[in-house]
């Protein structure tokens, strides 16, 4: 009886914590939600409504209208799509080598390419701002898309080592017995093994991609050519911050996002946590 | 003879093979992630203003002299001490306990992971404008919640005030980084095998006891790993500073990368700015080199 009471105790606290961090990871998320849809005349009333009372779209209309968020959303699903795809595209070689193969300095390449994500980015940008201009690559897609690259690949690599780690060699081997080359060998089983893995890995590089800052802040000059977090952060005035325009500009900045990470949570944790616990 | 020849060169095509396939990745690190970080040392030690771009020169140390001399850099070292230490220990603490929740929930399992993966998803720069907004003196909601709660008497200015701020800066970044903590803690968690904790049950060991003796030492390498991953970050801090109070009150809040593109890009002095760069790098380089040390993998 005792022991039942003291179990059902502790449950209770864990409960109230679990609903406690719940709240906190939910209400900020909310708060802009719900700013996002008040009327523009009711988002400096005091006290706030933490339910609006009238709902209205004029902020979302503003961020299209007067702060050209649609250039920016396009230029960042155009960065970070080409990222995803180049980091994979020489992020799965790469990790078929380190996995598979035997060659030297293997060890040390793969420590060499796992550091580089630890690699501050302030001490990379002022030269590439440099290079960069006179190359003419300020203010073009590419010249975003290859050192947004750089901070994807590292983790990418490490990700697909885990998954490719699991995936076991022997159909490999069997197939290779059969006669089919190596490059076959990849193409038909490797890959197709690899799905979820090359999956978790893009939606990874992809957000990664998308949140990024200090690259897009230096290296576009042109408003035309920012990307979501910059043109954010161009939206307060000197005098004042238009909160409801940027609250609704984060929603639409964030919504496609958290909707993937709803769908894929399981896959997105799995790559994230890969590699960080052995077996 | 003949078989040894052909493994030999079977041993070299491999090498070949591998050295290709790791070749793009190789190159784009190299090229624009090492390069231009030897770029940035070699800055440091000249005078180099984008104003002046007709005017580069050598001048050895002086960019290391001025920085040392300069108080801006003392607060920055200082701020990004104290923003590091708060913001770990708060992002380990409660990730900790969120992990453990996670691990011992028997419902709501996936919403909580679900809920958890939001703040890892949006951008820093957002997340530093939604806090802004909540922490706001006038229309914000966290005064007016702690005022109706009878916390507070009077709004206070959070932002502006150098105590407040930093605690307000530390708890947005916490908001953000504390699901990566508890995911990878609960990854670890998860391995730890439950007969451990039965057979100690048996011993008569309580849950207090089983918590240090077994999962502690059992997750202790995974707990080295997040604690060292979210040092890296905390002195990596930018986003958050850049869009809750850009350095401010009075540089209270500006760390070391912020005062570095302050430098850079504000007064435009790449001699000066790549110097603090360079530091940070080597700081961040340090922690790297005893990660690899510490978890080299015997495999």
């Amino acid at each position: 009886m005792k022991h039942k009471k003291r179990f059902s105790f502790g449950m209770l606290i864990a409960g109230i914590l679990a609903v406690v961090f719940l709240i906190i990871i939910i209400f900020p998320f909310y708060w802009q939600i719900v700013t996002s849809v008040k009327d523009p005349a009711d988002i400096s009333k005091i006290p706030t409504e933490l339910w609006p009372s009238r709902f209205s779209l004029d902020f979302y209309s503003n961020v299209f209208v007067h702060h050209h968020f649609d250039i920016y959303l396009k230029n960042s699903i155009i960065v970070s799509g080409g990222t995803m795809i180049f980091v994979i595209l020489i992020a799965l070689p790469a990790s078929y080598a380190f996995i598979r193969l035997r060659f030297k300095f293997k060890k040390f390449w793969n420590n060499f390419i796992l550091m580089a994500n630890m690699f501050p980015i302030i001490a990379v940008v002022t030269p590439l701002f440099v290079i960069f201009r006179k190359i003419h690559l300020i203010n073009t897609y590419a010249g975003l898309i290859i050192p947004s690259m750089v901070i994807t690949l590292p983790m990418a690599i490490w990700t697909l080592n885990a998954f490719l780690q699991k995936i076991p060699i022997d159909l490999e081997e069997a197939a290779m017995i059969d006669g089919t080359t190596r490059f076959q060998s990849v193409i038909k089983i490797v890959v197709p093994l690899m799905g979820p893995g090359l999956f978790t890995t893009a939606i990874i590089s992809f957000i990664t991609a998308w949140n990024e800052l200090m690259f897009s802040l230096v290296l576009v000059t042109k408003n035309s050519m920012r990307t979501v977090p910059v043109g954010i952060s161009m939206f307060p005035g000197q005098f004042s911050v238009p909160w409801g325009d940027m609250a609704a500009a984060s929603i639409v900045a964030t919504l496609p996002i958290v909707l993937v990470v709803l769908i894929c949570q399981k896959k997105i944790v799995a790559g994230l946590t890969a590699g960080a616990v052995k077996g | 003879m003949e078989k040894r020849n052909m493994r030999m060169s079977a041993e070299k095509k491999e090498n070949i093979y591998g050295y290709l396939l790791i070749a793009p990745a190789l190159i784009l690190i190299i090229t624009i992630g090492v390069a231009p970080i030897v770029n940035t040392f070699l800055y440091s030690f000249q005078y180099r203003m984008l104003t002046d771009p007709n005017d580069v020169h050598w001048v050895g140390l002086d960019n290391f002299i001025t920085l040392f001399r300069d108080p801006d850099f003392i607060a920055c070292l200082w701020n990004t001490l104290v923003f590091a230490v708060l913001s770990v220990v708060l992002e380990l603490t409660v990730g900790f306990i969120g992990a453990l929740l996670m691990h011992k929930a028997t419902r709501g399992k996936s919403l909580i992971r679900t809920a958890v993966l939001i703040p890892w998803a949006i951008p820093g720069i957002i997340v530093s404008y939604m806090f802004s907004f909540l922490f706001n003196d006038q229309l914000g909601v966290v005064n007016q919640l702690l005022m109706t709660a009878g916390i507070l008497r009077e709004n206070i200015a959070w932002l502006s005030h150098p105590a407040w701020a930093m605690m307000a800066v530390v708890f947005a970044d916490t908001w953000k980084q504390f699901p990566y903590v508890a995911l990878m803690l609960l990854a670890g968690l998860q391995t730890v095998p439950r007969e451990q904790y039965e057979s100690a049950s048996v011993d008569g060991a309580g849950k207090f006891r089983q918590f240090f003796s077994i999962t502690l030492p059992e997750i202790k390498s995974i707990l080295l790993v997040v604690l060292l991953f979210r040092t890296m970050g905390a002195i990596r801090i930018f986003d958050i500073i850049f869009g809750m109070t850009g350095g401010g009150p009075a540089n209270s809040t500006s760390t070391l990368l912020f005062t570095a593109y302050k430098y850079l890009f504000g007064d435009m002095n790449f001699g000066l700015g790549s110097a603090l760069s360079s530091i940070i790098f080597l700081l961040i380089l340090a922690f790297s080199i005893f990660y690899i040390r510490v978890f080299r993998t015997d495999d």
